[in-house]
């Protein structure tokens, strides 16, 4: 075993179980925190690739700015724990099939594209900043600036809800 | 044995840098509390600590004794495994965030290997980000602990410094983007090396530095850190007419300690980044031609260290007049040292120059603590978002359009 597939295998494990917590968890600040454990464990994964700026992007956006927006969220409303209810029929039954035609669509994809998946984790260096930059503001300008104009539109629409009706 | 340390030499001098480095902090850490009180006290014409050893010296060690021997609670009600886990949180980010800082230019030689003064390798192409990433994560601790002690001030006192933070993140993260557009790139290395180049009026040394060109941001960036690190006069999570102590009010014994530690450490770690981003980091602010200064470290250290030899032997008690005269002889070697071999004295430029900028800007923390009064709540909202981030922003764009206009020097 080569030490990059122990700390694969490691970063793996923690992020899978990380995932079940946060489902088993009963106190929504439990699973928060499964889920920052989560993300940190897919910024591992990516640092493994080699895919530095993603990894740093990954936590700096994922596990810090968002989770905190989450736990500060739970805190202010002072969140308690959640109450058990019984399994609905609706998850119980269609709920497993779709699961497991989910679960065999991406079995399937993956191994259809598994030769370029194993092309790029042996890339090394998959992509500097340098590359990434110049690949979104020259090739994707336009698709980035959509995205960026549905964020603002988000944003804008939240405002508007948030805001206390003048009487 | 020996085929086995050669085989492994990378990863046993990764374990012995960081566990020198971890002694390093945590003495600076101990030590620079009982700098603040001084400095505080002397601002406020007290004496601070000055029982405990020679000068109050061994003031830091009796802290630290005391809080491993402290009873160490744990209150009703609280959240078992946030609360544990929140400390050990705060002070594991602050800590991991002193190893991507680059201490010196060159390596040392030692058993065939290279070996740079800290942590991350020198070619860590996401310097700059990395720690802006573990920045981020160190929210939590603050948070958790707020939220996991089940008690209202502390619960106050998390969701003020978890706000607080997270509006500051944003104007710290803004206002180092000038630096990085003069620079192009994230490593820290680069950073401070693109520094050295002829700067303002074409003049080297102090005027090649980032906070010639980036003073505007370099002011958003450090008052962004002062309140990214709680401190004075943004310490509103602690402030204790309000708030008895904050996030840390249910904590006692280490688990407190462990929360002193981290704050203290992230003060270090935003010291070097001042240094490193805006002065230049380890360059000297002489030019290169003036060799004479080279001997600078030297002419501090020996009357420094005679001066601690003359006050030691007219100390009052037995043990000052041990230990200071020993302590001022060591700096006497040391400068003789310097003086003796040049290549050492080579060596120690960098590390000299990024040692006494972190000082300076350590002592400018403790100044300013004795100094400004607390913001209120609001003001400090208002600054932030109103002020702080707008003119952060209006750095980025002004810098874009000065590199497009006349190109990155």
């Amino acid at each position: 075993m080569t030490p990059q597939l122990v700390v694969f295998l490691v970063l793996a494990a923690l992020a899978i179980a990380g995932a079940v917590n946060l489902i088993l968890q009963k106190h929504p600040i439990h699973s928060a925190l499964s889920l920052i454990v989560v993300m940190v464990a897919l910024a591992g994964l990516y640092l493994l690739l080699g895919a530095e700026f993603v990894a740093a992007v990954q936590i700096i956006v994922y596990g810090g700015a968002i989770m905190v927006l989450f736990v500060f969220v739970i805190m202010l409303l002072n969140a308690g724990v959640e109450e058990h209810t019984n399994i609905s029929k609706l998850a119980g039954g269609p709920g497993l099939l779709l699961a497991v035609a989910l679960g065999a669509f991406i079995a399937a994809t993956l191994a259809r594209s598994s030769e370029s998946i194993q092309a790029a984790a042996q890339n090394g260096a998959l992509a500097p900043t340098r590359e990434i930059s110049s690949m979104i503001f020259k090739e994707f300008v336009y698709p980035f600036e959509l995205t960026s104009f549905l964020v603002l539109v988000a944003i804008l629409g939240a405002t508007v809800l948030a805001q206390r009706e003048k009487s | 044995v020996n085929s086995l340390l050669s085989a492994n030499a990378g990863l046993i001098i990764m374990i012995v840098k960081t566990v020198l480095l971890l002694f390093i902090v945590l003495t600076v850490n101990a030590y620079l509390t009982w700098f603040e009180r001084k400095v505080v006290a002397h601002i406020q014409s007290r004496w601070g600590p000055h029982r405990v050893g020679p000068h109050g010296l061994l003031q830091p060690l009796a802290d630290g004794v005391k809080f491993l021997f402290k009873e160490d609670p744990t209150p009703a009600g609280v959240d078992k495994f946030v609360y544990h886990l929140a400390p050990l949180l705060a002070l594991t980010l602050a800590l991991t965030s002193i190893a991507i800082i680059p201490f010196g230019p060159n390596p040392i030689r030692l058993f065939g290997h290279d070996i740079y003064l800290g942590i991350a390798p020198p070619d860590l192409n996401i310097g700059i980000l990395a720690l802006f990433a573990i920045t981020a994560l160190g929210v939590y601790g603050v948070a958790l602990a707020g939220w996991s002690s089940n008690s209202k001030y502390p619960l106050m006192g998390g969701l003020r410094s978890s706000a607080q933070m997270i509006s500051y993140e944003l104007a710290l993260t803004m206002s180092v983007v000038g630096v990085l557009l003069i620079a192009g790139t994230f490593n820290l290395r680069d950073i401070i090396n693109a520094q050295a180049g002829p700067g303002v009026f074409g003049w080297h040394g102090i005027f090649g530095w980032n906070v010639w060109r980036q003073i505007l941001g370099f002011f958003c960036f450090f008052v962004a850190a002062i309140a990214e690190t709680n401190r004075a006069p943004f310490d509103l999570p602690e402030a204790e007419q309000e708030l008895v102590a904050g996030f840390n009010t249910e904590y006692a014994s280490f688990k407190f300690a462990m929360f002193f530690i981290a704050e203290y450490t992230s003060m270090i770690t935003v010291s070097c980044l001042c240094s490193i981003m805006f002065f230049g980091g380890w360059l000297s602010p002489f030019p290169d031609s003036w060799a004479s200064t080279h001997y600078l470290p030297s002419a501090i250290l020996i009357p420094f260290g005679l001066w601690v030899i003359w006050d030691g032997i007219r100390y009052e008690t037995i043990l000052g007049r041990i230990v200071l005269p020993g302590l001022g002889t060591v700096m006497v070697a040391l400068g003789a040292v310097f003086v003796v071999f040049p290549a050492v004295n080579e060596f120690i430029q960098g590390p000299f120059w990024l040692l006494s900028k972190i000082f300076a800007f350590l002592f400018f923390y403790v100044w300013m603590r004795g100094t400004l009064p607390r913001f209120r709540y609001d003001q400090l909202m208002a600054f932030g978002w109103k002020l702080l981030l707008p003119l952060s922003i209006v750095n980025v764009i002004a810098t874009s359009f000065a590199i497009l206009q006349w190109g990155p020097k």
